[in-house]
């Protein structure tokens, strides 16, 4: 009983972690039909960032984080208006190939400049300690990265479900010359939506740095594990990706628990199944 | 004689463009064996490497299938030649490639089940989960494979008897060029078919090619087959030629950087896959050995140029050139 719990503890903030970062690339998958897979350089990058903010200069931890996802939001609107919006519609092969490229050189940049070492996040004192729960203790930082997932879920439902923009944002891609018919500026709903996905992938490095630790390897190691969530909850669902995280996290965890050796061969074998059954994802929308 | 042009078949002529092809490659071969004897194994690892990358535009160039996953055939190919050498003392080297391609065929024919069941994004999550499902179990059975330290002590005895395989790799790269002459005059063969027809239709509109009868699943099914031939006689070469096999062998990066040789020569006509190849590892062998984070970020500067300006590849841009300033030329 106790391990089921620790398992489960464990597996509640892996799979939050896993959301928060590929919750931004289910919306550019699904919303916008761009496999960027750069998605993980960009938390990579919001790691470094937040990094060298709260170590070098040692300033607080929420400084370092809002820096951070400024810092990848300012990035993403020249990225797309000159890279990815020329490969918008494209097959998946030649998307893939030049996100790939983009985050060769990402890779290259970071480790030029930061150096092929691992980087730590200076956290608050709050965030530090342990934390009882009444049957075991669990670190704080992983519950923060559990709310912080919470939250973000809500906050991106409430966006594209309630407000105008999210209404925009919609029929853009339902029809994106039947929306700019109408009077919305596509291009723009496009470029601002990116910009999210990107500021939440900038969050979730960050946020998730003390299980996922950044280096200049980051953005290739994950890379094939948020796609992998991506499409198993299906893109461009918020409640797919949390159960697919969550899903994911509790198959990766189990596995490691009870056999180490073969944690990540469970891990895919529950990959191919889920998606040979469910080929548009767990609830993604049927093309 | 141009009476005789007139009545050869579609067939015959294309046979015979074949055939030369064959001399242009034969004799950049002989060039390259003299002009660089000390770069032989180099010359052997980029021919093993072509094998897999022909492979790949097989099923992606012709086939229209994304795959991320192809190096589960090139590396079940090489570990199935080292394991027959290593643990059963099989070291006839032509055995030694007939048990690779065999397995290569095997291992096409068991993960195009599983990849060709999804389109688009979920075939190219299938075929990364093939890859790394792959390398975990060849990681992890380490009694056979050696695990993460690779499998060793293959020792190949000589080639029909004849010719021991030297330290400078003169057998091997020999063996090496054959193997690349007979696979490409074949694969021209298969890929002009009526059944490499099927295939690129396939391509085009598979909702059309089932209507029209043809069973879409199973010829594509047949086609990964064949392309995990080719891709496991490429790794058994590169077992006899390097006489190691590494996890590297069944690695996502392999994968991956085939697909990137394979866009950056051009798909769907075989030599775009040779030429991509060449020039891909040429340029990483020359670039790496000064450092390799700038590799890396050379690479993905290079993607992205050819996704942007040269969608289709190196050859794409000679058939324009041609287009533009030739007469027509064979087209």
């Amino acid at each position: 009983m106790q391990t089921i719990l620790s398992i489960g503890a464990d597996a509640l903030a892996y799979g939050m972690v896993l959301f928060v970062i590929s919750i931004g690339l289910s919306v550019t998958m699904g919303l916008m039909k761009v496999v960027n897979l750069a998605h993980g350089a960009f938390a990579m990058i919001g790691g470094y960032v937040a990094s060298y903010v709260t170590q070098q200069m040692g300033l607080h931890f929420a400084v370092g984080t809002v820096a951070a996802v400024l810092f990848c939001v300012v990035l993403a609107f020249p990225m797309e208006r000159l890279l990815f919006r020329r490969i918008y519609g494209a097959p998946e092969l030649i998307q893939v190939l030049m996100t790939i490229g983009i985050t060769f050189i990402i890779i290259g940049i970071a480790n030029w400049l930061m150096g092929p070492t691992l980087k730590t996040i200076a956290l608050p004192d709050s965030l530090r300690g342990p934390v009882d729960i009444g049957f075991r203790t669990i670190a704080a930082h992983k519950i923060f990265a559990a709310a912080v997932g919470g939250a973000v879920a809500l906050g991106l439902w409430y966006l594209i479900e309630r407000t105008s923009f999210g209404i925009k944002l919609r029929a853009s891609v339902d029809d994106t010359a039947m929306a700019g018919a109408l009077g919305i500026r596509t291009k723009i709903v496009y470029s601002v939506s990116f910009a999210i996905a990107i500021g939440l992938a900038a969050l979730g490095g960050v946020v998730g740095a003390q299980l996922l630790p950044i280096e200049p390897y980051y953005a290739l190691h994950y890379m094939v594990t948020f796609l992998v969530v991506v499409s198993v909850g299906g893109a461009g669902s918020i409640p797919g990706a949390l159960v697919a995280c969550l899903l994911l996290g509790a198959v990766k965890t189990t596995g490691s628990y009870l056999w180490p050796e073969f944690g990540n061969f469970f891990f895919y074998l529950a990959v191919i199944a889920i998606v040979s059954v469910f080929p548009n994802g767990l609830m993604g929308r049927a093309k | 004689m141009s009476n005789d042009a007139k009545t050869m078949t579609i067939w015959q002529r294309g046979l015979r463009s074949d055939l030369i092809a064959c001399l242009l490659i034969g004799l950049i071969a002989v060039i390259c064996f003299y002009a660089m004897p000390s770069g032989l194994s180099l010359l052997t690892r980029i021919i093993a490497i072509m094998l897999l990358v022909l492979s790949i535009d097989l099923v992606t160039g012709y086939g229209g299938v994304a795959t991320l996953g192809h190096a589960a055939l090139f590396g079940a190919g090489a570990y199935a030649a080292g394991i027959a050498a290593a643990k059963f003392g099989i070291t006839d080297p032509l055995l030694m490639l007939l048990i690779g391609t065999i397995a290569g065929a095997i291992a096409g024919f068991l993960s195009s089940l599983v990849i060709l069941r999804g389109h688009g994004l979920s075939q190219l999550v299938l075929s990364i989960a093939v890859i790394m499902l792959a390398r975990e179990a060849a990681n992890k059975f380490s009694t056979w494979t050696g695990g993460s330290d690779g499998l060793s002590g293959i020792a190949p005895s000589p080639l029909l008897g004849m010719w021991r395989f030297d330290l400078w790799g003169k057998t091997s790269y020999w063996l090496a060029v054959i193997l690349l002459l007979v696979v490409f005059l074949i694969l021209r063969q298969i890929v002009r078919s009526p059944f490499g027809m099927l295939v690129k239709a396939i391509r085009q509109d598979p909702i059309r090619v089932s209507a029209m009868g043809a069973p879409v699943y199973w010829t594509l099914v047949k086609m990964y087959v064949i392309s995990g031939a080719v891709a496991g006689l490429g790794g058994a070469l590169s077992a006899v030629a390097t006489k190691v096999v590494g996890l590297d062998a069944l690695s996502f990066e392999l994968s991956a950087e085939a697909v990137v040789m394979l866009v950056l020569g051009g798909t769907a006509n075989l030599f775009g896959a040779m030429i991509g190849t060449t020039v891909f590892i040429w340029f990483e062998h020359l670039v790496s050995s000064v450092n390799p984070f700038h590799w890396l970020t050379i690479v993905g500067v290079l993607l992205v140029t050819v996704v942007l300006f040269a969608p289709r590849g190196l050859t794409g841009i000679a058939d324009q050139l041609r287009d533009k300033f030739g007469k027509g030329g064979a087209k």
